[in-house]
């Protein structure tokens, strides 16, 4: 039988390459999606195999790995991505946003800051901005190649129309450097504005649907809006139950059947941080009861 | 005539080696005008410089159609080296090109000569490597454009004169266009087709 | 007080050391060997191949061991496998023509030289499930003849000698084939790229989109011209002896299909062809794969594309099951930051409905 034997990073060197070659034309053409040939990985389609390619493509013996899924470290899948290179590429790993050079993140962007030396890699399902648009490959590359984004823009006024805002609250259209669309992966939209003028690579691997694209540092991101419709960053309005953060992303924890809710930083790592400098939240807080109206 | 076994080597660990030179350059694309080091140590056959020569064992396999210019392409060392360590075809259209090696910037060809790309596909475009004299002295250049913080500053002594002058095609054709890296020695600048270059007034 | 859930190294490596013992089963009985799966659920192996795009049967056994028998799985153990393999090179093309047939049927001429051969098929079986198989009875030997020596040509050749079927595309000897594993796909594909995509497909999906044409949606008027399974050659060409050195033989199953002609002002009419070729005995995928092979021709012989079968963009992008399971089966991944953003939305858009509507509206809101 052919014994399996795998290469630094599971990838081969073709195909490291190849990746290498779509990375740079991506950074070259700011959100822009470089079509490229992804690999099946040992892991399944929709579980980070863009991600993964991206960043096995990049990483180096003497990078810090950090993986977070949901903002988290400690989410199984993050466990299972940052285990795979450690096995595979014997990095170091690390969950201090600050240690690290490249992070793999699925659906949020760290709250502390990115500095210059870090790579961001995105997981991404659907590339596409345009796709629950436009189905066709063939009609939304077109647009594309026009610029011709007013779909776009009708959908987010329909929006508007129907609900009094546009209710789109992940995943939400950007224009990268003043020419082309793109999805920021489903990061809620609270996260949008991290991207913009941001001193770190930002790269994005979608392995399903074969497409690599980036922001490069210090690129202009701007989330699409209206004069009179302008962007809302979205946050509940309450403190980090544990460590009072009155500005980070939360997650709601259900506590109970009798409408018990808490909040918490969605960040692991810098609720920790938080909470080991000192800062408390309310742990006992009264939970917040939903209501109906009022 | 040099045999194969007389070809100056490839790289000493494949595989680390193209690792560490990829990140070079990528950092290099992703901040232009900053000057990055390709640290690990390959043979330089003829006139190739030891930073072209890691680049092309980094990024150069058979999928990447490879113009040379007739400096690179004169010395029978670069093109067995490049046949033998990255079996990349040399073609002779330099509008199919993925790569190009220029040698001698003085003969630069025509911008416009090279892979643009399309509109759909603007990706499929030239990444000229280009070899000059300096990227530490020589005039001074401000850069604006992604990747750079407000403006980036370089010295550099390149040949030809106007590249800067002739990369204003860029402005016009984005999305499409041509995407330069300069090596001198083991340091790389890139200058992607974002990037906005003028002379600083001397 | 609240400690925050930890997903937790721990917790995934004991569900797989329990996945490995379920997988397992009960240890009073004897475990399954590789030898049995590919004798005796060869035609799950067949199809692990096949959708998995390797030619192993060792390992497309151990795929499915590995995934207790879950054959999308195995296809995609396979394929993770084989995307890490090195490319020595492309075989030359097999010739069908030349393969020791095991069988083969017509469903266009009664009878064709070399004969009809039914061979190891569950045709006319009647599907009545058998008591002694669950004893484990020894089956009979298997008839036997005289070795067959008369050629078997094609049927669509045959056919083609009159030109009464659109010739194939000569091959263009210079031409590398589209492969779709190292290259980007692009629309529109070229028919290389569309026959790999259908021969790596879901043999669901594909039979679902076969029958569909039938019933219709992109009717294209199918005769089965022949199906035929049996052993061919593989050989490559070995630059350094200058001739094509052969590898060993591989069992496929080929389907032709003959389709509504076409003819024009300038063509005199002639029928046209859909193709399908699997590893080992699969003649459920190869003629599903030659009815939406010849449904994706639409565009190519001036069809009008209105059915699901005859848009290449929807066949191709959803005809993978890897691909398909794994974004299917990625929503049960954690949502909870975007689920939050949208709760945070619906909540807001709520509260404003609420708002704006009467007291009395409110209170049975409320209630």
């Amino acid at each position: 039988m052919n014994a399996p034997a795998y290469n630094f990073a599971y990838l081969d060197e073709q195909t490291k390459r190849m990746i290498r070659r779509a990375i740079l034309k991506a950074i070259a053409i700011p959100g822009y999606q470089v079509p490229f040939a992804s690999r099946e990985m040992p892991m399944p389609y929709g579980w980070g195999t863009g991600g993964v390619q991206v960043t096995a493509a990049i990483l180096g013996p003497e990078d810090v790995l950090k993986v977070i899924d949901q903002g988290s470290d400690d989410t199984t899948n993050a466990i299972s991505i940052r285990k795979f290179f450690a096995k595979t590429a014997g990095v170091a790993t690390t969950t201090a946003t600050n240690e690290a050079t490249v992070i793999q993140t699925r659906h949020r962007i760290p709250e502390t800051a990115l500095h210059e030396n870090q790579v961001l890699v995105y997981q991404v399902p659907i590339p596409e901005p345009l796709r629950f648009l436009e189905p066709r490959e063939t009609e939304t590359r077109r647009m594309h190649a026009l610029a011709e984004y007013g779909l776009m823009h009708v959908k987010l006024y329909e929006d508007i129309a129907r609900f009094g805002h546009i209710a789109t609250a992940y995943a939400y259209p950007v224009k990268v450097n003043a020419r082309y669309v793109m999805d920021p992966s489903p990061t809620p939209k609270f996260d949008n504005p991290k991207m913009d003028n941001c001193p770190a690579l930002q790269l994005f691997g979608a392995g399903r649907e074969k497409r690599i694209y980036a922001i490069p540092p210090y690129t202009q991101v701007v989330s699409l809006d209206f004069e009179d419709h302008p962007f809302e960053p979205y946050r509940f309005n309450a403190p980090c139950a544990l460590c009072g953060a009155e500005n980070s992303y939360l997650d709601e924890i259900v506590t109970d059947d009798k409408g018990g809710r808490m909040f918490v930083c969605s960040d692991t790592d810098y609720c920790e941080g938080r909470q080991a400098t000192g800062h408390h939240g309310s742990l006992s807080a009264a939970p917040y009861k939903e209501k109906a109206h009022g | 005539m040099t045999t194969i076994a007389e070809l100056p080597p490839g790289f000493v660990d494949k595989v680390l080696s193209a690792q560490s030179t990829f990140r070079s350059v990528m950092d290099a694309m992703a901040r232009p005008g900053s000057v990055r080091r390709i640290v690990p140590g390959a043979g330089t056959p003829g006139p190739m410089m030891r930073g072209t020569a890691a680049i092309a064992l980094t990024l150069f396999d058979h999928d990447t159609p490879l113009w040379l210019d007739a400096r690179m392409a004169e010395s029978s060392d670069v093109v067995k080296w490049l046949k033998f360590h990255t079996g990349a075809p040399v073609v002779q259209d330099t509008s199919i090109a993925g790569f190009a090696l220029i040698g001698d910037g003085a003969a630069l060809p025509s911008l416009e000569r090279f892979a643009l790309g399309t509109s759909e596909y603007p990706d499929r475009s030239t990444t000229v490597i280009l070899q000059v004299d300096s990227l530490d002295a020589g005039r001074g250049f401000e850069l604006r454009g992604p990747g750079i913080d407000g403006v980036a500053t370089l010295k550099a002594s390149i040949t030809p004169y106007d590249l800067f002058e002739r990369l204003h095609v860029n402005e016009a054709l984005f999305p499409r266009g041509i995407d330069v890296v300069l090596v001198a020695d083991d340091a790389v600048v890139a200058i992607p087709r974002t990037t906005r270059v003028v002379s600083k007034e001397s | 007080m609240y400690v925050a859930v930890k997903g937790g190294e721990r917790a995934i490596e004991n569900a797989h050391r329990l996945l490995a013992h379920k997988r397992r089963g009960d240890q009073g009985v004897p475990e399954v060997t590789l030898a049995q799966i590919s004798e005796q659920l060869g035609l799950a192996v067949d199809r692990v191949m096949s959708e998995g795009s390797l030619y192993d049967r060792e390992l497309a056994a151990l795929a499915i061991k590995q995934a207790r028998g879950d054959l999308i799985e195995a296809i995609f153990l396979v394929r993770a496998f084989r995307a890490t393999m090195p490319r020595f090179g492309s075989s030359e093309p097999v010739d069908t023509g030349t393969m020791r047939v095991r069988r083969r049927v017509s469903a266009t001429f009664k009878d064709i030289p070399g004969g009809q051969i039914l061979g190891p098929t569950f045709d006319y079986t009647h599907r009545l499930l058998d008591p002694l198989l669950a004893e484990g009875l020894a089956p009979e030997a298997p008839a036997t003849a005289d070795a067959h020596t008369a050629p078997t040509p094609r049927v669509t050749d045959i056919l083609g000698r009159d030109g009464l079927i659109e010739c194939s595309p000569p091959a263009d000897d210079g031409a590398s084939v589209g492969d779709l594993t190292r290259e980007p796909l692009n629309f529109p594909a070229d028919r290389d790229l569309r026959l790999q995509n259908l021969a790596r497909g879901d043999e669901g999906f594909l039979l679902a989109m076969g029958y569909s044409t039938q019933r219709g949606y992109g009717r294209n008027h199918p005769f089965v011209g022949e199906i035929r399974f049996g052993e061919v050659e593989v050989e490559l060409f070995a630059e350094d002896a200058g001739f094509a050195v052969p590898l060993g033989s591989i069992e496929l199953t080929e389907c032709q299909m003959v389709n509504q002609f076409k003819g024009s002002a300038t063509e005199a009419p002639c029928f046209t062809r859909g193709y399908g070729l699997a590893f080992g005995q699969s003649e459920r995928k190869t003629m599903s794969m030659a009815l939406v092979d010849r449904a994706l021709r639409a565009r190519e012989l001036g069809e009008e594309v209105r059915a699901p079968a005859q848009d290449e963009e929807f066949v191709m992008s959803h005809s993978d099951n890897v691909q398909a399971t794994g974004f299917v089966e990625h929503l049960k991944l954690p949502h909870y930051v975007d689920f939050q953003s949208e709760l945070g939305l619906l909540r807001k858009l709520r509260q404003e409905f609420a708002d704006a509507s009467t007291p009395d509206a409110m209170k049975e809101a409320a209630e």
